[in-house]
């Protein structure tokens, strides 16, 4: 099925054979071509810089400390152990917690605005979305200090400062990002998917889940992972509300109601105490590079799937 | 359970998630107005910190926030413009292009701590421009670099192709195009995306730990080499950091910087649907 509509045709910019005279261009025009054209080039000069300069500060570590000691489960820098297995626990526990909560809690408010709501609720609720996506970190990372904590100790928990507390904060953080992107893969189905489906006796809800869903899932998943490689940077709300214990947690039931430190946090805790060229310094810049490339690998590949899915869409073929 | 049944389950399951993600949002807005508009007033808003913080005024740390921005603007806004009207009006489909547009996706997903390690590594030791603002305005700026690209490179490519062809056809080169024709018909988005950017890079803390915050600076900063005070960072520290803080404070700085973001936000979506409500094509 084409759906490639008039209206595409005539709203793409796309410049394509256009490229107009050029027997008037002076040198001027030249230059500012070339500057443009360096402004886009540059992009990939920064992202390559922010490796060089992570690489620089932080590859030094290898040398420093053992690999088997970088992979021991004790951060304790006073007595030089650099063991980084805890705080990527931390990371991943938060994150994960985190993901529990916002995937089902966004695709489903996705769902919600895209096929279910009246015009009026979309109205208010997109722009109050908005306003979730603008408030600081800090912003919640402090309610969830003076308000959620408290409260979420008062509940029983021996402190109100875990990784349960972090992943709450961070669910809220995440959302938008997953309820914008997963919403414009919803809204990108085309509407005769949902009237063919409902035209042969589906209701509603099996038409959303048996066709909607599918044709949307390439922009879901990639919903998905944004959501995850935002919560895994997330920084000050993370480190003001998990408790700060860079401790291996108990492996059980009640894991997630332990305090436990993440990657993130722990740069941003230590790096003003440490001194420039220490091996503590270099360590922190290690952490760094891995959460680059972490976060490099989630939207690489995110960024292929929507990709993938323009190009489908662009075919025809959803 | 029949199919109706399974139905009208759905809905309900649905709408209340939707609920559970809107109500805190609504209650955390709320919550932050009413415990921290008993501690403003004008001595809140203008007067320097003192005793240790705890009592006088958050300044300073407004006005830090409001020059990092304004750095944060002059570094990113003409880069971003470039690197949006190139994407938009010049690149071809072909490896670098790619290249250039997963640099962009790539920026956008960095963490803000990563950019802050960046920022110390690159401009405040190896440039020597030391903990300052122009160092932090660097940061932030690269930092805010995708957010404009893609809401600008969005706006260009929604100006409709006749308006290049009819100035084209005119004699006019295409850099003159997009001056007169592309350039001001997307002003309206590419300022959206600006405001946004900008909204998130002053309510951002972690980039600005290691490049400029001052923790306590009761004083303004005399030079772009000069650390400052900035609204994101002194909340974390009174909150965090500065033992027996009177709570309204904290509450009065959480909601001063809310207002802020939030304003630039609005803005923003003023400028966006006002346009999407004038425009003719």
């Amino acid at each position: 099925m084409n759906v490639t509509t008039a209206d595409d045709t005539t709203s793409t910019g796309q410049a394509g054979p256009l490229t107009g005279t050029t027997d008037r261009g002076t040198w001027r025009e030249f230059f500012v071509e070339h500057a443009i054209k360096a402004a886009g080039i540059s992009m990939i000069a920064i992202v390559g810089l922010i490796f060089f300069f992570l690489l620089r500060e932080g590859l030094p570590t290898l040398g420093e400390v053992p690999l088997g000691a970088l992979l021991g489960t004790r951060w304790y820098p006073i007595e030089e152990l650099y063991g980084l297995i805890p705080l990527v626990i931390g990371s991943l526990l938060v994150t994960a917690g985190s993901v529990l909560i916002a995937v089902p809690l966004g695709l489903t408010t996705a769902i919600y605005l895209s096929e279910i709501a009246p015009q009026w609720q979309r109205d208010i609720l997109k722009p109050l979305i908005e306003v979730l996506a603008g408030i600081p970190s800090i912003v919640l990372g402090f309610l969830g200090w003076v308000a959620l904590a408290p409260l979420i100790q008062s509940l029983g928990a021996p402190t109100g400062l875990t990784a349960f507390t972090g992943s709450l904060v961070l669910a809220y953080m995440a959302l938008p990002t997953i309820i914008s992107i997963s919403e414009d893969a919803l809204y990108a189905v085309p509407k005769e998917y949902r009237d063919g489906a409902l035209a042969i006796g589906a209701t509603q809800w099996q038409a959303i889940r048996m066709v909607v869903l599918r044709a949307a899932s390439p922009g879901l998943v990639t919903a998905v992972m944004l959501g995850i490689g935002r919560a895994i940077g997330e920084t000050m709300a993370v480190m003001m509300v998990t408790g700060n214990a860079a401790n291996m947690p108990a492996f059980g039931p009640a894991i997630l109601f332990e305090p436990v430190r993440t990657m993130t946090a722990t740069i941003a805790a230590e790096m003003g105490e440490v001194s420039q060229g220490s091996v503590h310094y270099h360590t922190l810049f290690l952490i760094g590079i891995l959460l680059f490339i972490i976060t490099f690998a989630i939207n690489s590949l995110a960024g292929r799937l929507i990709g993938g899915q323009e190009q489908r869409r662009k075919r025809g073929q959803i | 359970m029949t199919r109706q049944q399974a139905q009208k389950i759905a809905v309900s399951a649905i709408t209340a998630a939707a609920g559970l993600v809107v109500l805190p949002i609504v209650l955390v807005i709320v919550y932050i107005i009413v415990m921290g508009a008993g501690a403003i007033n004008w001595t809140f808003l203008t007067a320097l910190p003192s005793e240790g913080m705890t009592e006088g005024g958050i300044m300073p740390a407004i006005l830090g926030t409001v020059i990092l921005t304004f750095g944060t603007a002059i570094v990113s806004i003409p880069l971003a413009i470039g690197a949006a009207v190139y994407l938009a009006e010049y690149a071809q489909d072909n490896w670098l292009t790619r290249a250039v547009r997963l640099a962009i996706v790539n920026l956008a997903g960095i963490p803000s701590i990563v950019y802050g390690l960046f920022g110390l590594g690159a401009f405040v030791l190896f440039l020597k421009l030391g903990t300052s603002i122009i160092a932090g305005s660097l940061t932030l700026g690269i930092m805010t670099l995708p957010v404009v690209i893609s809401t600008s490179e969005e706006a260009i490519l929604a100006v409709p192709q006749r308006f290049r062809m009819v100035s084209l056809s005119l004699g006019a080169t295409k850099l003159q195009t997009i001056r007169h024709q592309v350039l001001p018909q997307a002003l309206p988005g590419i300022l959206t995306g600006m405001i946004l950017g900008l909204s998130r890079a002053a309510g951002e803390t972690a980039t600005l730990l290691f490049t400029v915050a001052a923790f306590y600076l009761p004083r303004l900063p005399q030079s772009l080499f000069d650390q400052t005070m900035a609204l994101p960072y002194h909340l974390y520290v009174i909150a965090t950091q500065v033992p027996n803080m009177p709570l309204t404070i904290q509450y009065g700085t959480a909601l001063i910087l809310l207002l802020i973001v939030l304003s630039l936000t609005l803005v923003a979506s003023v400028v966006r649907t006002r346009v999407r409500r004038r425009r003719e094509w």
